[in-house]
């Protein structure tokens, strides 16, 4: 079935192991060398951005400025932000994908491995450079990840070009892997796995390697034209010189709103992949879930202004924004009908990618109704702008990204490490995060509807009480990430031996390989019936 | 700490009466005191609503399988994959509700943005980090400040009720009349919000974005900006005052004469400790924020004036006046010309040049700063020359 080579064979034939030294991952081809490397990098953004966090809910944990300047607090707002969307969990996505997707679909390697090797390597240049920003005279991005003009042309520090610069490299890097995963997916695929055989993971990737093509050159065109208006004397976003600083709004979320999707999708393809085989019975509805999956992608392309309901947009603009938004909420309903009907009368155990997809499942619904919410124009008057939309993005962002990914982790660590975790531990991992994410998250509803705006510092006395629960929270879901950490390299420094299928109701070529996974798999493509 | 115990307390016991800090506890929109305000909530709720029912559904039919079809009980998988007619319901039912819903949405929003036939209208200008306030036609026009002390902020004085909730002038307006607001702002985005009225504009640079509101009750309301605007986005909060209609109109009387006496003030003849008696005053409530009180600013955003030679060089004090005056543009520095009063202005370019150890002895008077606004140019006064010499030693 494939070619299971002996990975540290020293006899001179094709099938090689990886080579040795730091070298090896400086100039590796290699879609499970590139996959962890991406893996890695973002679970260290992670931390990063977590830590920012961590200086933020520490300054509201009480009323009054305690340990930060209001000037530094922005900073930490934007970067936490730039570094968990760009950083942690984008290339934590496409880490996931080099890995799995050529498994998947029984390929050899990714379609343009020399190119996969930079689009990884761009990341860590990018990164640094934008966290260096911090570091300069006037402080790095204080505007918000949103990054509005004119507070982030005409009013912003120095750093800016840096930053436009790292988004630059962080876009052409987001660009090359889909390029590379539109093209694996399209091209690689073994005989006898057409298009509908596919995995939903691929699916899910596959839309999202569009959506990313579609608008991460909008975003290079966006902070193109804030370094001309910066240091090039156009007018692009400043009125008083014919521009437009709505333009700026209309062309951020244009790239923003299908960005959002970019974060969610593959979840939605993890989650397919996880629930069926724990509750040991075939996903229901696969081919509406490919469906919605499209359905969701093409209304991502206008729904855009939603985020923009108070800048002042004609009324029928406005109608029509939020038809299309409230729209959405039907294909994301089917997917979730389709997971509970997908558990309903299975048989299910409760192994820790399992726990993490189900509070993926009720928390990333949550998410989704105060989305639903939001979406009606006349109370987004009121919400707009205030915790209760900083609640609303991260019971989606964080239970929909990052537990879909803690989850696959867990999922696919046997294959990756030939080991078992310590389950155990990960589930002490799970219900602490779960617990932590949701003091810290919940109460945020309840500020934002009594009135706190996002973005403060500072705050009226009414909201003490619940912004203390959420800083408890948040320092709880902090540290127990370094908990992760732990039972992630305990697992690939030893543990049980892990079978080639470790999950009862896995299905997927990616179980037919041993685990862990030799260097090279499908060398000979596999044959799907 | 015993009141951080009392609250997680109160918290797990799920309580919510805790007398007087009743409102730290506030989980919900308020209603608010106008018709579109009432409107909202009422959206607000019905869609809570749904999003309640629904959940209760999709998670009990989830909650039932995780106990029921667990393998530890036995459960075999049923193999059932695929139902068309399931997926046509499941997709038609949402969508026949989302319709119902968009209705009224729908009415609530025409409603809203009907800004037509306005009793009064009065034009909202934000600036960093402050708000601007003039009733169109009335030549009535005032700033308003945050109010709350420093020492409050910074954790030395005990916090009160309205902390970074308060202004030094509110905006008035009268209840039963149909107020429109002309929304704008002079340097980046805000976006003008009061809760109780329901009203959250974009405050845009270049733009004018028009709201309104009729409120029914008298009374005090309070709001914040509502986009992040810079460093002090956090300090810039809204207060109106809905007043009886006699009352509305005692206040714009007295408001006017306020303003004519004010501007009798520039023609006094002002000494040199006035004023920089009433130049730390206006500037550490106007300047301070970004140049601080100690004038060493927080370059390369906000220059130090402490020993710069726009504060200190004899040869300067001509641009000094203008970028008071004027502004910088492109900068936070905004101009000052509506702001402030020429004997503020006077006052603080006088106690810029002389505070901190920038011990120029030059002093700048009203009556050159309203010269200097009406020709652009600075010329010296001539009666002051006798004065500062022997003032400076005083000092």
């Amino acid at each position: 079935m494939t070619s299971a080579t002996d990975t540290h064979g020293g006899h001179d034939d094709h099938a090689h192991g990886p080579a040795k030294g730091l070298m090896r991952w400086v100039l590796t081809t290699n879609h499970k060398d590139i996959g962890s490397m991406y893996l890695w990098f973002s679970f260290i953004m992670f931390l990063t951005g977590g830590a920012m966090a961590m200086i933020i809910r520490a300054e509201l944990f009480q009323p009054g400025l305690h340990i930060v300047e209001p000037a530094f607090f922005n900073q930490m707002t934007t970067m936490h932000g730039l570094i968990m969307v760009f950083g942690a969990v984008m290339p934590a996505f496409v880490g996931l994908a080099n890995w799995m997707i050529p498994m998947q679909i029984g390929a050899p390697d990714m379609a343009m491995p020399r190119m996969n090797n930079w689009s990884f390597w761009i990341l860590p240049f990018a990164a640094v450079m934008l966290i260096s920003t911090l570091f300069m005279e006037g402080g790095g991005p204080n505007f918000g990840w949103t990054f509005y003009a004119p507070l982030s042309t005409d009013y912003s520090p120095p750093s800016t070009t840096f930053f436009i610069f790292a988004i630059h490299m962080l876009g052409i890097s987001s660009i090359m892997g889909a390029i590379n995963i539109i093209a694996t997916i399209l091209n690689l695929r073994a005989p006898g796995m057409t298009m509908m055989k596919m995995p939903l993971f691929v699916w899910t990737w596959l839309i999202t390697a569009y959506l990313l093509i579609a608008v991460m050159p909008v975003l290079a065109g966006a902070v193109t034209m804030m370094l001309l208006d910066i240091h090039f004397g156009t007018s692009f976003f400043n009125a008083g010189g014919g521009g437009d600083p709505v333009l700026f709004q209309h062309i951020f979320w244009f790239f923003g709103h299908p960005e959002v999707y970019i974060m969610i999708l593959p979840s939605f393809g993890i989650v397919s992949a996880i629930i069926p085989a724990f509750a040991r019975k075939g996903l229901f509805g696969y081919t509406s879930m490919v469906y919605a999956t499209a359905s969701i992608a093409f209304l991502s392309f206008i729904v855009w202004a939603h985020h923009m309901f108070t800048v002042g947009i004609p009324l029928i603009g406005e109608l029509f924004f939020m038809y299309a938004t409230m729209l959405i909420a039907v294909p994301t309903g089917v997917k979730v009908f389709n997971w509970v009907t997908t558990m309903f009368r299975g048989s299910m155990t409760f192994e820790t990618p399992m726990l993490f997809s189900i509070a993926f499942v009720v928390l990333f619904t949550i998410g989704g109704f105060s989305g639903l919410m939001l979406s009606i124009a006349p109370a987004d008057f009121q919400y707009h702008d205030t915790y209760f939309v900083v609640a609303h993005f991260h019971y989606v962002l964080v239970p929909g990204a990052i537990f879909a990914i803690f989850a696959a982790c867990y999922y696919w660590l046997p294959k990756w490490t030939g080991h078992m975790y310590d389950e155990t531990l990960a589930k002490t991992h799970f219900w602490l995060s779960f617990i932590g994410m949701n003091l810290t998250f919940f109460p945020m509803h309840f500020v934002g509807l009594a009135g706190m705006p996002r973005r403060i510092p500072d705050y009226a006395l009414q909201f003490a009480n619940f912004n203390e629960i959420s800083s408890v929270g948040g320092f709880l879901f902090g540290t127990t990430q370094f908990l992760f950490l732990f039972i992630i390299i305990k697992c690939i420094r030893g543990g049980e031996k892990a079978p080639a299928k470790p999950w009862e109701g896995a299905e997927g070529l990616e179980w037919s390989v041993p685990s862990p996974a030799p260097y090279h798999t499908f060398t000979t493509p596999p044959d799907v019936k | 700490m015993r009141q951080q115990a009392r609250s997680l307390f109160l918290l797990l016991a799920g309580s919510t009466a805790s007398g007087s800090s009743l409102a730290e506890w506030e989980v919900n929109m308020t209603e608010g005191v106008t018709a579109v305000s009432r409107n909202i909530y009422g959206l607000h709720m019905t869609i809570l609503m749904i999003c309640v029912v629904i959940g209760v559904i999709v998670f009990g039919v989830m909650f039932y399988s995780i106990f029921k079809h667990r393998k530890s009980k036995g459960a075999v998988p049923q193999q059932f994959h695929e139902s068309t007619l399931v997926e046509i319901a499941w997709t038609s039912i949402p969508f026949l509700i989302l319709v119902l819903m968009a209705i009224p949405a729908t009415k609530t929003l025409v409603d809203i943005y009907n800004t037509d036939e306005a009793d009064i209208d009065i034009k909202i200008t934000g600036y960093q980090w402050k708000w601007q306030y003039e009733y169109v036609g009335e030549d009535v026009s005032f700033f308003s400040n945050l109010s709350t002390p420093r020492e409050e902020v910074t954790n030395v004085r005990t916090k009160n009720p309205n902390y970074l909730l308060e202004v030094d002038e509110p905006l008035v307006i009268p209840v039963g009349k149909k107020v429109r607001f002309l929304v704008t702002a002079a340097d980046v985005i805000h976006s003008w919000w009061v809760p109780a009225l329901a009203v959250k504009r974009d405050a845009i640079p270049g733009f004018i974005n028009e709201a309104w509101t009729n409120i029914d009750v008298p009374g005090t309301y309070r709001g914040q900006c509502a986009e992040l605007c810079g460093k002090d986005h956090g300090y810039m909060p809204i207060v109106v005052e809905a007043k009886s209609e006699a009352d509305y109109e005692a206040w714009l009387v007295a408001k006017k004469e306020e303003a004519e006496k004010e501007r009798e003030l520039t023609d006094k003849v002002w000494s040199m400790e006035e004023l920089m008696a009433r130049g730390e005053q206006t500037y550490n409530k106007v300047c301070a924020v970004c140049h601080q009180v100690n004038g060493t600013g927080m370059p390369p955003l906000f220059p130090a004036l402490k020993g710069s030679a726009m504060a200190t060089e004899a040869s300067q004090i001509a641009a000094h006046v203008d970028i008071v005056v004027n502004g910088k543009k492109g900068t936070a520095m905004q101009s000052f010309a509506n702001q402030l009063s020429e004997v503020d202005i006077a006052a603080v370019v006088t106690y810029e040049r002389n505070a901190w150890g920038n011990n120029t002895g030059e002093m700048v008077t009203p009556k050159e700063v309203m010269e200097y606004k009406k020709t652009g140019k600075y010329v010296e006064e001539t009666a002051k020359q006798a004065m500062p010499a022997k003032q400076q030693a005083s000092l």
